[in-house]
């Protein structure tokens, strides 16, 4: 079946896939941000040089930006 | 099947479902809430999921998203009113109230004064908790009437207008623990226990986790809670009373998991995923899709 979302939305239809480690840049310290896996868009992740915690805003090219900060309705 | 994964952050425990979907044989969408423009009149868009799985960290987008997609006619996991009932304490307080399920003792002000007798009634110490909120932000333990004064009085000058109803609990005096029970599709499939030194045993503050064999008393008071709440996926937490046992302390809508899996030692993910693809299958609530056109199979 077609997707019905594929022109709207950020979205990865098959993200069980393996593939090859890959590492974004963080941008508070310029250091490595490894990933075990395929990273996906709207990811965090943590910085393990600074420990900043960021979110994966585009995917090729891989950039990562400071996460938004815990909103008030923000939880489980 | 064509399952929807809704978000705002990529968080482990959405990584994990998508995985536990995927290994089942569906097919995954994972829609940042973030990118969408909905419109009530546009069903198309989503006509092709089978459901959705709500995963946003955002009360507030979650709530909007949900109620717009259960408009169209998909069915979602939760549901809008189950979102709305968990993730407002007072509301979640009465749903168990009325179902009978035991839970700590709770009194409502919406003045400082009336908040001040209220705590009051209860004897220190209480706890006092926004109605909104989460991961144990901005709830206090007051010990004495210095403290609830202070507290009050901060509550009344700095919060939003939310932070003027007064939710008042009495304090349990737990073991230095709580418990979280998973319940998914009514069944309560795995437990763990949530160690602290501190008073809030939260893990999301630092409480450690640990297996917990559920009870058939326990299974069967956070079955009862969850149904009430009309929830079908969620996370209960209970507060080991001396005196009276197993009380419901919360419930939440959009549980987190990921150190829950190791510890249980129960695929709370594939649990899930199994959940969904089920109700899907069942399609028995496609019914609104009819006021499109769209025939359901």
């Amino acid at each position: 079946m077609s997707n019905p979302m594929s022109n709207l939305m950020s979205t990865v239809s098959n993200p069980v896939q393996a593939s090859d480690p890959v590492s974004g840049t963080c941008p508070e310290c310029e250091g490595a941000v490894p990933f075990a896996r395929a990273p996906l868009a709207a990811q965090v992740a943590r910085c393990p040089g600074c420990g900043v915690e960021l979110e994966v805003t585009s995917i090729q090219p891989l950039t990562l930006e400071l996460a938004p900060q815990v909103q008030e309705d923000w939880g489980e | 099947m064509n399952v929807a994964i809704l978000h705002t952050r990529l968080r482990i425990e959405e990584r994990l479902l998508s995985d536990a979907l995927a290994a089942r044989d569906a097919t995954v969408e994972l829609i940042d809430l973030r990118t969408v423009v909905f419109d009530p009149r546009a069903d198309q868009r989503w006509r092709g999921f089978d459901i959705v799985l709500d995963r946003s960290v955002s009360l507030t987008a979650s709530l909007t998203a949900v109620r717009m997609i259960e408009h169209l006619g998909l069915r979602c996991i939760n549901p809008a009113a189950a979102i709305e009932l968990c993730s407002d304490k007072l509301r979640t307080s009465l749903a168990l109230e009325a179902a009978s399920v035991p839970t700590p003792r709770t009194l409502v002000a919406t003045s400082p004064e009336s908040a001040l007798e209220a705590i009051e009634m209860l004897d220190y110490p209480v706890v006092l908790k926004p109605t909104i909120g989460s991961w144990g932000r901005l709830v206090s333990r007051i010990n004495d009437r210095d403290a609830a004064e202070a507290i009050i009085e901060h509550r009344d000058t700095l919060g939003s207008v939310n932070h003027h109803v007064y939710y008042v609990q009495e304090h349990i005096d737990k073991p230095g623990r709580d418990i979280r029970v998973f319940v998914v599709g009514g069944r309560a499939i795995a437990a763990i226990t949530r160690t602290s030194q501190h008073w809030v045993t939260n893990t999301a503050r630092g409480a450690r986790a640990a297996g917990f064999a559920i009870p058939d008393s326990l299974a069967d008071i956070c079955i009862r809670a969850v149904e009430s709440v009309q929830a079908d996926v969620a996370a209960v937490d209970i507060l080991e009373c001396p005196r009276r046992g197993f009380l419901v302390n919360e419930i939440n809508h959009s549980m987190e998991f990921r150190n829950s899996i190791e510890t249980s030692g129960v695929d709370i993910p594939g649990c899930v995923a199994e959940y969904a693809i089920s109700l899907a299958s069942k399609k028995t609530h496609a019914a609104p899709f009819s006021r499109g056109g769209v025939s359901e199979q």
